[in-house]
């Protein structure tokens, strides 16, 4: 029993309101991922579970268990974070063994539980170190390893890789993901990083200063996004958006299509455009494209493409993943 | 002209710093060294003589020590004699420093302590230069004393101060402001604080107690002259290393407290595990200017008591001054400055070995 349960949460500091009335469910078992951009209080609802930050008004519950007030240890909850977090006095046996010290756990006891966590995470033979002898992914695990070791009901992380490079960070999405299936337990995970939300999640939580924009499984936010601001976000590159005339002949406020549903050819087309510059990626190709009365529109097409910037092209929109919203609604 | 250019720029930058730099080496680093001639010479601060050089002396003269074990004066049976008094008669001292042919070791020495043994005897202890010893175990009692009461409490207020709590900065600048005030000044005013007639410490005592506490002459006294200067003492500098704790407390990171919280880690816990090891290089620093601040002490003694009563504030520093320039002995004087810099040294190195990085 581990589903985490937001009953009408409100977060204010002094008059400001960061988060207004949350009403959320994390199914146990999942993997949820809160996504958004920077200050949209993401890390405060993470925070909110953890303890780290008090509620205003409303009732969190974990596994039905009314936790609101409770202390931070007592929740049955464990955290990795951002900065990791690590004891640079202690070596990674230590650190990953620190709240057995705490409790006072015996020796021989305490030795088996962190080899358990080491093996599992590839630490065993880096035991004996310091944090500052250790690589930015070997830390991540390490704290990993400590929250493991908490045996909680509940994993939280926030933004856990951000302080790591780009290959780093793809291969510890991996290896994140592969521990939830290992272990099972509700994971909530904070990012900003659609790509991390998209690849990781059974669950999305897209929030925008702290409402909930939408809740779905990725390929529900990614194939039918609740409004506008779901659909810029989630995907990438981002979604086309354009609004006024052209949208208004649509029938809509707001007229959206991906780029990857956009098809781009040099002789006929709907629409007909200039080719402001492409970025060529091997695999496949980013085109930005002037187009009269809509503004720059972002293409992208499969392999390469050898069009000079400036040059005329004509692009066709997949009519069937037309996403159009009215109202900051989807319609 | 490329080559010319940096060593042109360099003369500049020698220049630049030639005023500073020979203040530096007028007032700090050529008195240094003179000290350390000095102390092997017979020089005065002012003498028509020629300076001569006298070797170790002036060291042994600081530090000659003996010892004696004497039996008191006794009667035909045996039994010692007592004075009128009612203390054990004993031989007078100078019977064995003044030109004694068979206690040629301790001649011109004079008693420093002694410790009695079993039947009446005792054994004394004889230095050359009594009140030197008497300064140096002064002021080895006062660092022993206020540089681990300084460092705890100051680290205690850090703590406190460390709390994001409305009005703190208050309380921070309350801490510090003795730091700001010149220690004479603060001297002056507890010279009236600890006034034995009318002073605030015996006033307050007093209005504790109901009436019941005796007044006492705190800086006239033997027995509490110096603990009271090494209480000033401590009240004066502790909002400095408070200051400094303090800046050691905002280095440790805030998750690092998180994380031990969600761990459940108890408040001592947090002290030992998070707080006391994110601390260890602060600590080092600490203690290190704490000693050296400890072992100076002079200002304090110079305006409170110079050194009195009875020899019971006497302190290296003070010392130092008085022989070099009271008594005009500048090589007695500079003696006793090589010996506190070779022992602040010492002490220095050592703190730093055991406080060395081990890993």
């Amino acid at each position: 029993m581990s589903t985490v349960k937001f009953n009408a949460v409100n977060k204010t500091y002094g008059k400001v309101t960061v988060v207004p009335g949350l009403n959320l469910e994390i199914p146990e078992g999942s993997f949820t991922v809160l996504v958004g951009p920077s200050g949209c209080g993401k890390s405060t609802v993470l925070r909110m579970i953890a303890g780290l930050e008090s509620v205003s008004s409303g009732q969190i519950t974990i596994g039905g268990e009314d936790v609101t007030h409770k202390e931070p240890a007592d929740r049955g909850i464990a955290m990795v974070f951002q900065s990791y977090a690590l004891y640079p006095h202690m070596t990674v046996e230590e650190n990953i063994g620190f709240g057995l010290t705490l409790k006072k756990t015996p020796k021989a006891e305490k030795a088996r539980i962190v080899k358990e966590a080491s093996e599992i995470l590839q630490l065993d033979a880096l035991l004996k170190r310091k944090p500052k002898d250790l690589s930015g992914g070997q830390r991540q695990r390490v704290a990993i390893g400590r929250a493991i070791v908490r045996n909680p009901k509940v994993f939280l992380f926030d933004e856990p890789l951000s302080n790591l490079d780009a290959s780093l960070r793809g291969q510890m999405r991996v290896e994140i993901a592969e521990l939830h299936k290992k272990i099972g337990a509700t994971m909530v995970y904070v990012t900003h990083d659609q790509v991390e939300a998209m690849t990781m999640a059974d669950q999305i939580v897209a929030l925008r200063a702290g409402e909930i924009e939408q809740v779905g499984t990725p390929m529900d936010l990614y194939n039918t996004p609740a409004n506008p601001f779901v659909a810029g976000f989630i995907g990438s590159p981002k979604m086309n958006l354009i609004e006024g005339e052209f949208a208004k002949r649509h029938g809509c406020e707001v007229y959206g299509i991906r780029a990857e549903h956009i098809d781009l050819d040099e002789q006929q087309g709907e629409w007909q455009g200039v080719l402001s510059y492409a970025e060529n990626l091997g695999s496949d190709t980013i085109s930005h494209v002037m187009v009269e009365g809509m503004g720059s529109l972002t293409v992208r097409s499969e392999g390469s493409v050898f069009i000079k910037p400036g040059q005329t092209v004509y692009l066709t929109p997949r009519k069937e993943l037309v996403h159009k919203f009215s109202g900051d609604k989807r319609i | 002209m490329t080559d010319g250019k940096p060593k042109s720029q360099n003369k500049v930058g020698w220049l630049m710093a030639l005023p500073a730099s020979s203040l530096i080496i007028l007032f700090l680093i050529v008195p240094f060294l003179l000290a350390f001639w000095f102390s092997f010479t017979n020089q005065r601060l002012v003498s028509p003589n020629p300076t001569e050089f006298v070797g170790w002396s002036n060291f042994s003269d600081l530090m000659g020590v003996g010892s004696l074990t004497i039996d008191p004066k006794r009667d035909a049976e045996g039994k010692p004699v007592y004075k009128a008094n009612g203390d054990i008669q004993y031989p007078r001292m100078r019977t064995f420093t003044r030109n004694n042919p068979d206690y040629e070791h301790l001649q011109g020495m004079r008693e420093w302590f002694s410790i009695p043994l079993s039947n009446d005897r005792k054994w004394v202890v004889l230095a050359k230069d009594a009140l030197f010893m008497k300064a140096l175990t002064n002021t080895l009692l006062f660092v022993a004393i206020v540089a681990p009461i300084q460092a705890g409490l100051a680290l205690l207020l850090a703590l406190l101060i460390n709390q994001k709590l409305p009005g703190i900065n208050l309380f921070r600048t309350i801490y510090f402001m003795p730091v700001v005030i010149s220690i004479v000044v603060v001297s002056i005013l507890w010279r009236f604080i600890y006034d034995g007639e009318n002073g605030l410490l015996n006033a307050i005592l007093g209005f504790l107690s109901f009436g019941l506490f005796e007044p006492v002459d705190w800086l006239g006294n033997p027995s509490t002259a110096l603990g009271s200067i090494m209480a000033m003492s401590i009240w004066q500098g502790v909002g400095f290393h408070m200051i400094i704790w303090l800046s050691g407390l905002q280095t440790i990171p805030g998750s690092l407290y998180e994380a031990a919280a969600l761990e459940g880690a108890k408040r001592w816990q947090v002290f030992r595990y998070v707080t006391w090891p994110g601390l260890r290089n602060t600590a080092v620093l600490i203690m290190v200017v704490i000693t050296m601040q400890a072992f100076a002490l002079f200002a304090q003694v110079d305006v409170m008591t110079r050194g009195g009563p009875v020899d019971s504030t006497q302190s290296l520093v003070f010392q130092s001054v008085q022989r070099g320039y009271e008594k005009q002995d500048i090589a007695g004087g500079s003696a006793i400055a090589v010996v506190l810099f070779l022992m602040v040294l010492s002490i220095s190195l050592i703190q730093r070995y055991m406080s060395r990085d081990r890993s």
